[in-house]
């Protein structure tokens, strides 16, 4: 089971922020902190696993933004990995050709992409196409509901 | 999902307000949200954010108080809400309104609603109760978008309390038409599964349901209830494997839908899945196994490495492999996919291939070897990670033989890393397991230091949470450890145990009854075979622990027992009486040793002024003057260290008079001869039949030694100077070693101290040997054309004979075979080191001539494996002397022989050997006889071993070695059935070789 979710961007600064397991707010803060400082350090074209008390920690760096995600110790690396990728297409579907400003003006939307692919820690779809016609499903609505004020 | 846009659509009207944000998620810079960021983004010091973010708190708790603000204002406010608080700053005052807009909201605002409290709130919050009703009536809504958000909260993020007022709707929706709605649901129930397992046992039967699901997303979702339950009661739901190994078989054979590939793959989270599923399913169950063999192939064969999601396939699939019962051709081909990573160029892959060998090496410890060097050049790699995942591997692989090596490399990294979190928890299993299997290996033959040291490590440090797990774990440890077979463990390592139970048992106190560690101690005492000194350590440990009226009983029973049956030893006498009167005093006791002060460490007047007038009265009165320890020291024997040097292979080989009776007197010999020896010492033997293998250059490598060895022709490189007089002229020049190391040599070398003890010994295991040594020999039938002739030079045939004068030696015969017409002009001889040669016909063979040859190999120092290489020179009468070299691996087991003793004589000679050995080896088990006995004879047919005798469950074995002229040094051995393994105590006069035999004997039972 994935325990969470963390983007920030180089500079450290958490773009979004997502917790599967209930987690004290103190412990919370140590997280990101120990979670920034530990990928920010690494040097590029090092393996993107590592180990953060009895979780594992796989991260990506797409762009200028950092994806690092908290694993259980069965969870295969690997695969999150491609969790983590699986976001990101999913997130440039939504936004085309997604950037870093998208997701920190956006963020809730993030936030909305994120449930319909993640669920309590777990992959929820797997088909991208279920997961973005579900999104475009709520937005849809919300485009029709803003129609008339446009006019 | 057409029909849910339509549904949502009906709804729209009640949706309609005024929203000046834009569509599609594109960002307004003139929103207020908008505005925050930019002024943040152009902030420069974390000060200014400070003030700005209370500025904006401020204006965010008058809005959300305001009641003018409508709900869409909320939720354009609930957003920055959220924004400040992921920026660190608490805006809890606006928790309740997150509830409020979830409640109250339209659709949209609901979701923003249900986000904000999904965000702010834990599962323990009280507030969630407060959200209850509102999950009830939105999962009871007929807008699927509700449901949607509703499920996706209570997933989330649900009091476990007011499970059950929402189940039953949330299991009604299992039935769902809309395949998101069943998938949320399941997940959902998952999570209660989770949190409150009892509360969903009785839907058991609709998980099944769902795992039969149309949908593979519902299935899909399904199996992560089904991985949880297969996990916790494999047992029950073993039923269900024949269905796991059908699905598995249908995705990876491309059944699923296309939407379900993820980059051509099909479904390779599901694949995963159902992989972890059938690990679970198999373990320790050979039917089970047996049914997912194919998939398991066929998930291989199909997973080409060519995408990272195939790789994660891969890897989860080796898993497996190696959890479920095995299957030798599977696992071949699992071996070899972790090969594939582990060399792979790409990082991830090389981490994740070294840690499924870590996995692999505590079944086979020599998966490792043919890696080693990638392992190697993994301990220098830039990545901390992979090093750190590297000394892992070595910790699984560390025997007695390596620990030295290992853990100074452990220390090296550390050195580097020593401030890092994890590097703490690593420092303190390594050292603590390692120490384990030291003091269980090593034992006795320790440095005391080495103890010392690593129970300072237990007590140093600040007492904080993981000193305290390492303390614990290593108490727990211990307590296992006492609860089994006690009489294996050395000396030492009772000591140290007891000395960490006496400090730190307290820790445990808490979960088990405090006698339980007090009666385990005194049972270390009442055994015959604990050393006096090792009792005084369990006496000091008593004393510490006795708080409990059950540990003062146990206690004072102890204390009679010394103090009253007239123990002779004044130590234990004086421990045993300090226990009593502290286990009957408690206010002296916590007086002496305070619980809480015991990581502090006394001030201790370390000139010991307190004593002068009592020293200065007993001088007056004529004691001797005080002598230093360093003074008394000297008369002490040094105890023993442990030998930190890689065991030597040495090649002595004795020398026995030769004559050459051929057919025709050779016309001129020429000999030389390769000997392979990896050993750094000279081997100094006597005699002028011996040899000195002066400056012999290791030589090995993966495919070094050998190759070298068969390019006839070429010098060999070990080259072995010969103060033999039967060295001819013609000898080729013995070139010196090439001296300083390769590049790689380095290296190899550390590769031959990290590895050695794993498989056989480090230089031989390196070496590949050919079943068959080929010979080139020229044809001379005419003397102009020179026709190469193949000549099979069978591996040497080994048999054993008593002679009348040597004691027993072994007749090596090599059957040579060269064309009748040129075997009048060839000589050939034997290279004089091994000894020569009768190289007389024994009989004609029809167009083949057979020249067989007899000398004595023994082996003087004990080794797993001994390689005898050697140059066949032989010369034309009229041609240039030629050479072919050949060589082979001799095994330890060809110099056994059956030692034929009574068992009153095997206990007397078993009392007199120092060099032990202890493990425990794989029993045989066989239909018609017992384990013991059938692994017995196992080892007897294979290893030439002697079987004394069986008594009950124990029986015992001896064995001796050809070296040299004589009996032969005797080797013995001490099986008992313990448990499911053969615990067997070999004791020899020699020391390598109940190291060496003991590898035997794990071979010799692996292979039956």
């Amino acid at each position: 089971m994935m325990h969470f979710l963390l983007l920030f961007s180089r500079q450290g600064k958490l773009r979004l922020q997502k917790w599967f397991t209930p987690i004290p707010e103190r412990e919370k803060k140590k997280i990101v902190r120990d979670m920034t400082t530990m990928v920010l350090g690494r040097k590029p074209r090092s393996c993107n696993f590592l180990h953060w008390k009895d979780l594992k920690i796989v991260y990506k760096k797409y762009a200028s933004l950092y994806f690092c995600c908290g694993l259980d110790a069965e969870e295969n690396e690997l695969l999150a990995l491609e969790v983590l990728h699986r976001y990101v297409e999913l997130l440039d579907k939504y936004f085309g050709n997604v950037c870093e400003l998208d997701i920190i003006f956006n963020f809730e939307k993030a936030y909305f992409i994120l449930d319909e692919f993640l669920l309590g820690g777990e992959v929820q779809e797997t088909s991208k196409q279920v997961v973005s016609r579900s999104i475009e499903a709520s937005d849809m609505l919300q485009e029709v509901s803003e129609r008339p004020c446009s006019r | 999902m057409s029909d849910v846009v339509e549904k949502t659509l009906s709804a729209l009207p009640s949706l309609l307000s005024l929203d000046s944000q834009a569509g599609a998620g594109k960002l307004s810079p003139s929103s207020k949200l908008g505005n925050l960021i930019k002024g943040i983004t152009e902030l420069t010091s974390k000060h200014e954010e400070e003030t700005l973010i209370k500025k904006e708190l401020e204006s965010i708790k008058e809005q959300v108080a305001s009641p003018n603000t409508t709900m869409r204002q909320m939720k354009e406010i609930m957003v920055r809400a959220i924004y400040c608080e992921m920026l660190g700053y608490q805006a809890s005052f606006s928790y309740i309104h997150a509830i409020k807009l979830a409640q109250q909201g339209s659709v949209l605002e609901k979701r923003v609603g249900y986000l904000a409290v999904s965000l702010f709130l834990n599962e323990t919050d009280e507030f969630l109760l407060l959200l209850v009703n509102t999950v009830l009536k939105d999962l009871q809504s007929t807008n699927l978008i509700e449901v949607c958000m509703a499920l996706t909260v209570v997933s989330q993020m649900f009091p476990k309390d007011m499970i059950p007022a929402i189940l039953p709707v949330v299991e009604e929706k299992l039935t769902h038409p809309k395949e998101i709605i069943r998938r949320k649901a399941v997940l959902a129930l998952y999570k209660f599964y989770l949190i409150a397992p009892n509360q969903v046992q009785h839907i058991h039967s609709k998980f099944r349901k769902a795992l039969c699901d149309k949908d593979p997303g519902v299935m899909t979702a399904s199996l992560h209830i089904y991985l949880q339950l297969i996990k916790e009661n494999p047992e029950s739901y073993k039923d269900l494997t024949g269905s796991m190994v059908t699905i598995l078989r249908q995705v990876v054979g491309g059944k699923l839908p296309l939407d379900f590939n993820y980059h051509s793959v099909p479904a390779p989270w599901l694949q995963i899945q159902l992989l972890r599923i059938l690990a679970y399913l198999g373990k320790e169950d050979q039917g089970t196994s047996e049914m997912m063999y194919d998939v398991l192939e066929e998930s291989l064969r199909r997973a080409e490495m060519n995408h990272n999601i195939t790789y994660a396939i891969l890897f989860e699939c080796v898993k497996t492999i190696y959890t479920v019962h095995p299957k030798s051709q599977l696992l071949e081909k699992a071996a070899e996919c972790i090969g594939n990573f582990v060399l792979s160029p790409k990082i991830n892959l090389k981490y994740l291939g070294l840690k499924a060998l870590t996995y692999v090496v505590q079944q086979d410890a020599n998966l490792a070897l043919p890696h080693q060097m990638t392992i190697i050049e993994c301990l220098d790699h830039s990545d901390v990670i992979i090093k750190r995942e590297t000394l892992e591997l070595l910790f699984r692989i560390t025997n007695a033989q390596n620990v030295t090596v290992i853990v100074e490399k452990m220390l090296e990294f550390l050195r580097l890393t020593c401030d890092d979190y994890s590097t703490i928890d690593l420092v303190g299993k390594v050292a603590e397991l390692t120490m384990n299997s030291v003091f269980s290996l090593g034992g006795d033959v320790m440095q005391p230091d080495i103890p010392n040291n690593f129970l300072r490590l237990l007590a140093e440090g600040v007492d904080n949470v993981e000193d305290r797990q390492l303390r614990l774990f290593a108490v727990d440890s211990y307590v296992s450890l006492l609860q089994g077979e006690t009489a294996k463990l050395p000396q030492r390592f009772l000591q140290v145990i007891s000395w960490v139970l006496g400090e730190y048992s307290y820790l445990r106190e808490e979960e088990s009854d405090p006698g339980s560690v007090m009666r385990l101690l005194a049972r270390l005492l009442d055994q015959r075979h604990t050393s006096t000194e090792t009792r005084s350590w369990v006496l000091g440990a008593m004393t510490k622990l006795c708080s409990s009226p059950v540990s003062v009983a146990l206690a004072r029973d102890v204390c009679e027992r010394y103090l009253y049956s007239g123990s002779l030893n004044t130590v234990l006498r004086q421990k045993a009486q300090e226990l009593m009167i502290l286990s009957q005093d408690t206010k002296l006791r916590a007086r002496v040793l305070p619980a809480e002060g015991r990581l502090e460490s006394p001030e201790v007047d370390s000139s010991l002024s307190f004593l002068d007038g009592y020293v200065s009265d007993a001088l007056a009165a004529g004691a001797a003057p005080y002598k230093s320890p360093h003074q008394r020291q000297e008369d002490l024997v040094q105890e023993k260290a442990l030998s930190l040097e890689p065991y030597g292979l040495s090649l002595p080989v004795s020398l026995s008079s030769c004559s050459i009776t051929d057919r025709r007197s050779p016309t001129l010999l020429s000999m030389s001869s390769g000997l392979s020896g990896n050993s750094t010492e000279l081997s100094h033997q006597e005699g002028s039949t011996t040899l000195k293998l002066e400056g012999v250059k290791r030589v090995w490598g993966k495919d070094g030694y050998l190759a070298q060895q068969q390019s006839a022709g070429e010098t060999p490189t070990p080259l072995v100077e010969l103060p033999s007089p039967l060295l001819s002229p013609q000898s080729p020049p013995s070139q010196k070693p090439s001296s300083g190391l390769e590049p790689d040599q380095e290296k190899r070398q550390l590769a031959s101290s990290l590895f050695v003890g794993l498989g056989s010994h480090n230089s031989v295991c390196l070496v590949r040997l050919p079943s068959t040594v080929w010979l080139f020999i020229k044809n001379c039938q005419s003397a102009n054309q020179s026709n190469v002739v193949k000549s099979l030079f069978k591996p040497f045939y080994i048999n054993s004979c008593q002679s009348k004068n040597h004691g027993s030696f072994v007749k090596v015969s090599g059957i040579f075979a060269a064309r009748k017409s040129c075997q009048t002009d060839d000589s050939c001889c034997f290279p004089p080191q091994i000894s020569c040669i009768s190289g007389s016909p024994l009989k004609e063979v029809k167009g083949h001539s057979v020249s067989v040859c007899l000398h004595t190999v023994v082996m003087k120092r004990a080794s797993v494996q001994v390689e005898l290489a050697g140059l066949l020179s032989y010369q034309r009468p009229l041609g240039q002397p030629q050479a072919a070299q050949f060589s082979l691996s001799l095994s330890l087991k060809h110099f056994l022989r059956p030692l034929t003793v009574s068992t009153g004589d095997y206990g007397k000679m078993w009392l007199s050997f120092s060099h032990d050995l202890k493990q425990n080896l794989r029993l045989v088990t066989t239909e018609h006889q017992e384990p013991l006995t059938a692994t017995l004879d196992a080892l007897k047919g294979k290893l030439h071993l002697h079987v004394v005798d069986i008594i009950g469950s124990e029986g015992i074995v001896a064995c001796r070695l050809l070296q040299g002229p004589g009996q032969g040094q005797p080797c013995l051995l001490h099986c008992r059935v313990h448990a499911d393994s053969l615990a067997v105590w070999l004791r020899s006069p020699v020391p390598e070789l109940p190291d060496s035999l003991l590898y035997h004997c794990q071979k010799a039972l692996t292979e039956t």
